[in-house]
């Protein structure tokens, strides 16, 4: 007799990852950003909004690694679930500490 | 010879079981990286005395060592695309890679870490001194941790114990060293470049 558990058992679901193609126009992508970065920080035209820029284009340098580094993109949503939720909680406290602190301040 | 992979669990919903308890493993770092930077940004600008982050942070030669980690992701994807297609070659060639973009971004950190502290900057020194090294050296410990696994994977595909069969392990060893990338993407914006 066959073992029942057998026939229930999860089926693996599998996410084609991106070609070596995409990693490295990634990677150029991600260096572009990076020497932005740099680039901005060293532009006094720049320093009015020099927070806001550097930390746009830090969010989506970090995206991207998510997305197609590590695969989130492709990879099933409970993974994004696991890692979003988790990285949502942390950012709600860094902001309701730099408030508490008097780092970030509403309105003045 | 390459060895048998190691028995694989599903979940119910079909995922592999290491990797989502390796997911919720990168959720709790998040905490733990955030809790650090929020203590560095709540203290930023409030030492009594120096040196200052403007005083002493040498933007270029991070951004080198920015660069230099953004690479080692790179080869990290190669690495686990060549173990997928059973290039055992290529593969060893980029999980080496991956372990000398780590052990030169070490270097770098040792050299800032060493500079600072001849500069008078150390974790008692002041506010700014206790929450960088603290931050940037958990930072630098699990980039330590990433390298020896690295090294750990290279030497058992050297062994012919590392094949296709374990494209998971190398992708799990994998989403760890894009995290530690991604936690530096934000430190060097949040400590090096929007320094107060």
């Amino acid at each position: 007799m066959q073992p029942t558990h057998a026939a229930d058992a999860p089926h693996p679901v599998e996410h084609p990852h991106p070609t070596a193609g995409v990693y490295i126009r990634v990677a150029v992508i991600l260096t572009i950003l990076t020497v932005i970065e740099v680039g901005v920080f060293y532009v006094p035209t720049f320093h009015p909004v020099l927070a806001p820029v550097l930390l746009s284009l830090s969010a989506i340098k970090f995206a991207i690694v998510v997305m197609f580094y590590m695969h989130l993109k492709m990879d099933s949503k409970f993974f994004t679930l696991l890692f979003g939720g988790p990285l949502l909680l942390a950012a709600v406290v860094m902001l309701g500490l730099l408030f508490l602190f008097g780092v970030l301040t509403l309105g003045r | 010879m390459s060895h048998a992979a190691p028995p694989t669990h599903y979940t119910s919903m079909g995922l592999d079981s290491r990797k989502m308890g390796f997911w919720a493993f990168i959720g709790s770092e998040c905490l733990l990286f955030g809790s650090l930077i929020s203590t560095y940004l709540v203290y930023q600008g409030r030492s009594v005395s120096g040196p200052t982050p403007a005083q002493i942070l040498n933007i270029p030669v991070t951004s080198i060592s920015t660069f230099d980690l953004l690479m080692s992701s790179l080869w990290m994807v190669l690495a686990l695309a060549a173990v997928q297609r059973g290039d055992m070659k290529w593969a060893k060639v980029w999980l080496l890679g991956v372990a000398i973009g780590g052990t030169i971004f070490l270097g770098f950190q040792f050299y800032e870490f060493s500079s600072f502290v001849r500069e008078g900057l150390t974790m008692q020194a002041n506010l700014f001194g206790a929450t960088f090294f603290i931050l940037t050296g958990t930072h630098g410990a699990h980039v330590t941790v990433g390298v020896l696994w690295m090294l750990t994977l290279w030497v058992r595909a050297l062994q012919g114990k590392l094949g296709p069969q374990h494209a998971m392990t190398v992708e799990i060893a994998g989403l760890y060293w894009h995290f530690v990338d991604v936690i530096w993407i934000v430190i060097f914006t949040l400590v090096y470049l929007l320094h107060k």
